[in-house]
């Protein structure tokens, strides 16, 4: 068996039995990427020797017994992380070149753990799109099918896990952009509730939705990096200070008496028969197991992509005033003045999709616009989070699909931004209403497409999540297929 | 006064706060450091980085509040003011709008016109910006960004439109200055701009409600410069309407030099601030029990202390106004007091020799080398007949020079006052002697010759006998 076909769990064991060292699985992973990443596109910069360096590092501490559960995992980062000493981008021209001067607390967090970082991520372009094809750094293949997008923003995270081209990824989820990549690519993929994992060190978008997020090969993974990244941080204001819990511990609780809710309003039309099937076949499974199902209503469900559009782009176009050509980042400066240079740098480093959410967000936060826009949806995502509430109240966990459809081709929806938008519609209410979610493997399409379910849980219910995806990973053998691709 | 407009001002007075670090990161707040130094990812606005709120700058925005009478909000929410600018990294200023830390205050101001209480509508809290550096080198012109002050704490303090001329203005600002002073949460230094204001002026004809269309002086750094500032631009408003003209919205900025406003941008220009809540920084909660402890370590305010100066320590007006303006002043004064001094005394001391030495030498009263208890002290040897109050100037001067206490000085140098009769009746016998023409003229009824009398005694006694047993003596003798 290659190293790189390795779960993070087994390759941890194979590591503290020193079976194998952190600077080959590390080399493994970096001649994985010199050969099969030009197919997939999914990295933006790679790190040998920072890696490799971190690698021999991890090594001592295995040979000394000082091992943590991430030392000498070789892993690799959405580049909206931003990274001391290694180019950070956002998939943007924009920064193409900038270097920060620090580290945000995951990845400290993630280097303290002994983890190998071996390089930046493929992404929407600041983090704004569902298919990985608004980057400035080219699209990403879906592995399944080159032809088909891996979804996004967190395109690359998904993709490197698929293509085996990490053990596993950090990535951000906004609107789903975490679960839909994992969904279209057949990997695990967690977004935890807001405020779970602090956001210091990551380039926002949406500040109020933005979460950062694990992706990887199977449940446990996931709750293995989960956990090295979860909990308080004095730096991140909105990071909440409750405990965190063993998720590990939690998984193999199984799901006997779960009540797991099924919400009638994500039984829509435009949904695939594909899709629906799969989740169907998730329901037999898990009333095999011992679930209870219930049906249960999210009444605002048809509100989310409007509120959504409102409030992230709103958020968005401030959040991204920063880059206007003045301290780092791209400088377009013909002499023509200060205004000038705003506008040459933005209009040559920003990609169009980016600048459509600035000008909508503008729009939604204009004096006279305001009270329409930007204060409605804020009533209207209260409304949306008093649905989960309420749910929540008859059930444990809501079992949902992720996207409407399997991965759509490349280009496909390129030209029609509300069809692509519409693509968010099962993902976005989990951040609107600030909870957390995952997506499971579930399935193929005939095609061969993965398809991914969704897991929604209570507020800091991540256990309970982690929990009943595990219960199901182990039922079924969806995620031990390989994409096809060498 | 004008007399066919009423004038309206308005004042928004920004005050830096002198909390040890700024207002959402650890970085230190040192003016004149090198350009830059003083930054980190978070004030810099560099990409992924997050404001914290200081708690520092939260309890000055408490005390400032409670000091002016404001109510302090439960729960305040700090906002964006999205603009483009480069000495603003973020491309928006964190700072407050719907819900603001303190509501409905007020201030009561003196004039010759009269007193007068002048509502205070709110007070924010909310970020600085950098600094722009220009320059013009190797043939080019350059602005330079320095962001040390960026992120430095600031409250802004917003007046009614209760002001009605520029000395009112004044006095306000003084007033307020003297009292975020006082407190400690400014230091008040206008050259620096600690300390800096935006005036709105506005005319109407006297007896109308609605208030005339107002004009926004930008940043004027000087006590001076704003009534300048605004009597300029009360002749400029009056002299339009007179024409029959319309004063414009817009924002003004003042020229020192020339003395005079122009525009600086319209109202078509004006920004749209595109304010909403800050999704970075949760709802500031302030519990009552916070702003009660607050309260409670609240130092007494200058107004308060003249009040207490007058019917406690029974001062004048005049004295306890000029000791109570100043904190330091005020606090040595008390201690002089609190160690034993006589009130009105110490406040002569203080109010001459004290202030006169340290302008004298430029230095704080915190360094004078009369230490409270020092001056006490020797006031009491004035009090006991120890020294003349002639004589303790010379103690003082020596006191301020060695540092040494006053008894230790009286002894070393012998300048205890002779009180003995005993001492006393030899020299005043040998004068006597001396002069018998001068005896004579008293005895004939020239009784202002007795000056000269007690002139020759402590003279003879080198200033050191007790002149009220010379008085008691000579009349005495003279008349025996
Ligand atoms: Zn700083």
């Amino acid at each position: 068996m290659n190293l790189t076909d390795l779960t993070i769990h087994q390759l941890q064991a194979q590591l503290r039995r020193r079976d194998v060292s952190a600077v080959e699985a590390t080399r493994a992973y970096l001649e994985r990427i010199a050969a099969t990443d030009p197919q997939v596109n999914a990295f933006i910069s790679v790190t040998d020797k920072v890696a490799l360096a971190a690698a021999e590092e991890a090594d001592r501490q295995l040979a000394a017994g000082e091992a943590g559960p991430l030392t000498g995992i070789p892993l690799a980062l959405k580049d909206i992380f931003v990274t001391e000493g290694v180019r950070t981008t956002c998939a943007s021209r924009i920064l193409e070149n900038f270097i920060p001067p620090y580290d945000g607390t995951a990845v400290r967090r993630l280097k303290k753990g002994g983890a190998v970082l071996l390089g930046k991520l493929n992404m929407d372009e600041f983090a704004m799109g569902s298919s990985n094809e608004n980057s400035a750094f080219g699209a990403v293949k879906n592995p399944w099918d080159r032809q088909r997008v891996p979804g996004g923003s967190s395109g690359g995270s998904a993709a490197a896990i698929a293509a085996r081209l990490a053990a596993g990824t950090l990535g951000t989820d906004t609107g789903g952009s975490i679960r839909q990549p994992a969904s279209h690519c057949g990997v695990v993929g967690l977004k935890p509730t807001y405020g779970r994992v602090s956001r210091y060190g990551v380039i926002a978008y949406a500040s109020s939705l933005d979460q950062v997020g694990p992706l990887a090969r199977d449940v446990e993974d996931c709750a293995v990096l989960l956990q090295a990244v979860a909990g308080h941080d004095p730096l991140d204001s909105t990071s909440v200070d409750t405990p965190v819990p063993d998720y590990d511990g939690a998984l193999r609780q199984g799901v006997k008496g779960l009540r797991i809710g099924l919400p009638q309003e994500y039984f829509i039309d435009g949904l695939d028969p594909e899709v629906r099937d799969a989740l169907e076949a998730a329901v037999a499974v898990y009333r095999e197991l011992g679930a209870e199902i219930v049906e249960v209503s999210l009444p605002h469900t048809a509100y989310a992509v409007a509120c959504y559009y409102l409030i992230a782009t709103a958020e968005a176009s401030s959040n991204l005033a920063r880059y206007d050509g003045v301290r780092y980042g791209l400088r377009i400066d013909r002499g023509e003045g200060l205004i000038d240079m705003y506008r040459q740098s933005r209009a040559a480093g920003f990609g169009a999709e980016v600048k459509r959410r600035i000008m909508l967000g503008t729009y939604a936060l204009s004096s006279g616009y305001y009270d329409a826009y930007y204060l409605k949806a804020q009533k209207v995502r209260t409304l949306i989070r008093q649905d989960f509430l309420d749910a929540f109240a008859q059930v444990d966990v809501l079992l949902t699909p992720v996207a409407p459809t399997p991965a759509f081709r490349l280009g496909e929806k390129t030209t029609d931004p509300l069809q692509m938008y519409l693509s968010d519609i099962f993902t976005i209410p989990v951040n609107l209403a600030g909870t957390c979610a995952l997506s499971v493997p579930g399935g193929f399409s005939a095609a061969g497409l993965p398809i991914g379910l969704q897991l929604i849980g209570r507020p800091f219910g991540e256990e309970t999540i982690l929990q009943a995806a595990h219960a199901y990973e182990q039922a079924t053998e969806w995620h031990r297929r390989k994409a096809p691709i060498e | 006064m004008n007399s066919k407009y009423e004038i309206v001002i308005g004042l928004e007075v920004h005050v830096q706060l002198t909390t040890a670090s700024k207002i959402f990161c650890g970085c230190p707040i040192r003016f004149g450091a090198p350009p830059n130094s003083q930054t980190c990812p978070v004030c810099l606005g560099l990409p992924g980085a997050l404001p914290v709120l200081n708690r520092q700058a939260v309890q000055m925005a408490i005390i400032a509040g409670l000091a002016t009478g404001c109510e302090i909000a439960g729960r305040s929410v700090f906002a964006r003011k999205n603009y483009f600018y480069p000495d603003l990294p973020k491309g928006y200023q964190i700072s407050q709008y719907e819900l603001p830390v303190c509501r409905q205050g007020e201030l009561a101001i003196v004039t010759e016109a009269g007193g007068k209480t002048i509502g205070i509508t709110r007070i924010h809290m909310e970020e600085d910006a950098g600094k722009l550096l220009h320059t013009e080198a190797e043939g080019g012109r350059y602005s330079q960004v320095d962001l040390n002050r960026a992120c430095t704490p600031l409250l802004e303090i917003v007046s009614e439109p209760d002001l009605r001329s520029s000395d009112e203005a004044v006095a306000y600002l003084k007033k307020l200055h003297q009292i975020v002073v006082y407190l400690g949460v400014c230091d008040g230094n206008l050259e620096e701009g600690s300390f800096r204001c935006d005036a709105n002026v506005s005319l109407r004809p006297w007896g109308q409600k609605e208030l005339g269309t107002r004009s926004e002086i930008k940043n004027v750094n000087s006590f001076r410069f704003v009534k300048q500032a605004i009597d300029y631009e009360v002749e400029r408003q009056a002299e339009l309407l007179d024409e029959g003209g319309k004063v414009t919205q817009e924002t003004r900025l003042f020229d020192p030099t020339a003395g005079t406003t122009r525009s600086m941008r319209g109202k078509e220009e004006a920004h749209d601030y595109r304010y909403f809540p800050d999704p970075d920084l949760v709802p500031l909660v302030i519990s009552r029990q916070w702003v009660e402890e607050v309260r409670a370590t609240l130092p007494e305010l200058p107004q308060a202390k003249v009040e207490r100066f007058i019917t406690e320590l029974g001062l004048p007006l005049y004295d306890a106004e000029v000791l109570a303006a100043e904190r330091q002043i005020a606090d040595y004064f008390e201690a002089c007091v609190a160690a034993g001094g006589q009130p009105k005394a110490c406040s002569n001391w203080v109010m001459g020799e004290v202030i006169r030495g340290l302008n004298a030498e430029a230095i704080d009263i915190a360094a004078c080398p009369v230490t409270p208890p020092r001056l006490a002290g020797m006031l009491q040897r004035i009090d006991d007949g120890t020294i003349s109050g002639k004589i303790a100037k010379t103690v003082f001067d020596e006191m301020w020079r060695s540092g040494q206490g006053a008894d230790a000085i009286i002894e070393a140098k012998g300048l205890r006052q002779v009180t003995d009769t005993g001492a006393i009746e030899p020299i005043i016998d040998a004068i006597i002697a001396a002069n018998p023409a001068q005896v004579e003229e008293y005895r004939s009824g020239k009784e202002k010759v007795f000056g000269f009398f007690v002139g020759q005694v402590m003279k003879a006694s080198k200033g050191k006998a007790n002149p009220a047993a010379v008085n008691e003596l000579l009349l005495k003798k003279l008349k025996a």
